[in-house]
């Protein structure tokens, strides 16, 4: 499915810093791989690790198409505030479950459809167009549910957050069908390619005949679309809806997840497993550090420590400076048609 | 001419606009008092935005400072309550490091080629992180000299007073439009800023600028920690979270391009002012909740960038505004 960060050469880093982490979190707590069965759900470490780590992979599918396009949305920790407020709110209201997930779903569709006019139409930088909806979204939400945390009891949208499916915790069900849906939309088709091509420069594709403003509204509108069941997910959980805290800072955790998984800021090539891989590293360093009972204060240091790591490890300057053999293939193909990406020498 | 200026005027006309609509409505607004507190209250973030400025002029952006912010007030509380220093030496260490740290992110941005905002955004998680080792409780600062600080104030009739912070960031500020404007760093800046190719080829010491105006940022963050430390009179690790986007927004509103290369420091004064009158609005009205505050932030940036789009589609000829990069 990753066909553009094709080979083991490019794919290898991700998956091995996810095992090493992993292995390091065996290695401090023995039982880390033991997994139960009991009541009929699946439970353990890595079960904790994968079920922790679903909202941020879930907002991390949506955040890998936007970097593709070179650009970034800061508001889905907004946007996930305002899909768990409408949820609850509509929820406490006496509201079936289809209609809630549909009205929350639907705010999301509106959220990144905002973000979207405003990025292709407009021709407004995504930074500052998505600061926008970060700093007001809290405040939409909070007007939602008037300044409340509006809890539920609803065994429905409760299912989402607790429930499971054929023994696996639904969050999880939810991220593989999402991450499933995504990548056949973009990999079956030629929205893939076309989104690479926005990344790389958005002028020449748009010369090319691609719609570049369809393409653009696309993806932010699919990235609101998963930060709102982000939103679901965690509102289902808590079974309320807190429009102060849900969400905060996931951005920032998001765009961490894409980066780790090795897909560039500067846009082009993207890989939407490998951010899900991502999401699941920075998740399991953070399982692993409570494991390990190092105080939680030292988590935020080792996470800038591997992001630099990894960032550096991609950095331009750095490559240069590193042993060529490192590169398994003999040829180093400088005819590689199908990955223009202006970083793919790195 | 006029239209270099367009932007910075409308911003200008805006808090004049708003002022005078909040003192036809509540005759004690007009006070010296309440914009003395309006300058008091605004300080650390007046102080952070200045240094944003630059950093945004670069073509850059720092995502950390509020995360500086916080770590300097722990660093100030435990270096004067814990480790029994002097408050100056402490305030000097805090600088010290703030200006390090920045100094740091800029480096490796320029040596490594690497992304601003993901460095800075690594910078903020660091900053925070060793805020937390420090200490994750809030500890007050009880020092005498803070006491006498915070009453330190230049008083006028009718209650009103410049307390230290205010006075602080108005000296900032006052010094930051001389560095921006009538000094070589200002327009390495700008010229860094415009691009950074003809920049270099011009014989900018890009590297130096960049290391430069990260520790700027870094040092003024640091210094917007000892303000803060002496408005809250204590050190927590969780303070100012969420600072880096106020600024951030203050600067937009103040009219600078977030593409760098143009917008003034006294745009973002202005910008932070703004934000200061919408807050005390909500306040003075007592009615209104405050989500209405980011709401109301958030169309306020909106219209702000819609404006400079339209300016600048009229200045570049028609057919708006060039793909940005």
């Amino acid at each position: 499915m990753t066909r553009s960060v094709s080979g083991p050469s490019r794919t290898l880093p991700q998956y091995g810093a996810l095992a090493a982490v992993l292995l390091a979190n065996w290695l401090l707590f023995p039982d880390f791989f033991s997994i139960r069965l009991q009541d009929g759900r699946l439970f353990g470490s890595l079960i904790d690790v994968l079920n922790r780590g679903a909202p941020v992979a879930l907002l991390a599918i949506g955040m890998t198409m936007v970097i593709a396009t070179r650009g970034v949305d800061l508001s889905v920790g907004a946007v996930m505030a305002i899909s768990g407020a409408v949820a609850a709110t509509l929820t406490q209201a006496g509201w079936g479950l289809a209609p809630v997930l549909a009205a929350s779903l639907a705010a999301g569709l509106l959220c990144g459809l905002w973000n979207g006019l405003l990025v292709a139409v407009l021709r407004i930088q995504p930074i500052v167009a998505t600061l926008i909806l970060m700093v007001a979204g809290r405040g939409i939400a909070q007007l939602v549910t008037e300044g409340q945390i509006v809890t539920f009891t609803s065994p429905g949208l409760a299912f989402i957050g607790s429930g499971s499916f054929l023994t696996v915790p639904m969050p999880v069900v939810i991220t593989a069908i999402l991450l499933g849906v995504t990548a056949l939309l973009v990999r079956m088709t030629a929205l893939g390619l076309m989104i690479e091509a926005v990344g790389v420069n958005r002028l020449s594709s748009a010369g090319a005949g691609v719609n570049t403003p369809v393409v653009l509204i696309a993806v932010y509108v699919w990235c609101g679309l998963c930060a709102a069941v982000a939103g679901l997910v965690v509102a289902a959980d808590i079974r309320g809806a807190d429009a102060n805290n849900a969400g905060l800072w996931l951005e920032l955790d998001a765009i961490l997840a894409v980066v780790v998984g090795g897909t560039s800021l500067l846009g082009g090539r993207f890989g939407l497993l490998l951010s899900v891989v991502g999401a699941l590293t920075i998740q399991a360093m953070n399982t692993g550090i409570l494991l390990s009972g190092f105080k939680p204060e030292f988590n935020l240091i080792v996470k800038a420590g591997v992001l630099m790591v990894v960032l550096l490890l991609q950095s331009p300057t750095l490559t240069l400076f590193l042993p060529r053999p490192a590169n398994p293939r003999p040829v180093r193909a400088p005819a590689k048609p199908e990955s223009p990406s202006p970083s793919a020498g790195a | 001419m006029i239209h270099r200026f367009l932007p910075l005027l409308v911003t200008s006309a805006v808090l004049v606009v708003g002022f005078l609509l909040c003192a036809a409505q509540f005759p004690n607004f007009a006070s010296l008092r309440v914009v003395g507190n309006l300058l008091t209250d605004n300080a650390f973030l007046g102080i952070t935005a200045v240094g944003m400025t630059f950093v945004i002029l670069s073509g850059g952006i720092d995502l950390s400072v509020g995360a500086v912010i916080g770590f300097t007030t722990v660093l100030l509380a435990v270096l004067i309550e814990q480790g029994g220093w002097h408050p100056f030496s402490a305030f000097a260490v805090a600088l010290a490091v703030a200006g390090g740290f920045g100094a740091a992110m800029g480096a490796v941005i320029h040596v490594f080629q690497m992304p601003p905002f993901i460095v800075t955004l690594a910078g903020m998680f660091v900053a925070r992180g060793l805020g937390f080792v420090l200490s994750t409780d809030s500890i007050p600062i009880n020092h005498p000299l803070y006491a006498e600080l915070g009453d330190l104030a230049l008083r006028f009739d009718g209650g009103g007073k410049l307390t230290l912070p205010a006075l602080l960031m108005l000296g900032v500020v006052a010094a930051a439009v001389v560095c921006a404007h009538w000094t070589r760093f200002g327009a390495n800046l700008y010229a860094l800023g415009g691009n950074r190719q003809s920049a270099e080829l011009m014989g900018v010491p890009v590297g130096r600028t960049t290391v430069a105006v990260y520790a700027l940022s870094g040092l003024l963050a640091g210094l917007a920690g000892i303000v803060f430390s002496l408005y809250t009179g204590a050190g927590y690790s969780l303070a100012a979270t969420g600072v880096e986007l106020d600024t951030i927004t203050a600067v937009v509103i103040g009219g600078t391009q977030l593409t760098g290369g143009y917008g003034y420091v006294i745009g973002t004064f202005i910008g932070v002012l703004i934000q200061g009158l919408i807050q005390t609005y909500i306040t003075f009205d007592g009615s209104l909740s405050s989500w209405w505050t980011k709401i109301a932030i958030g169309v306020l940036l909106f219209v702000f960038i819609l404006l400079q789009k339209g300016l600048l589609a009229v200045w570049t000829g028609r057919g708006g505004a060039p793909a940005e990069a």
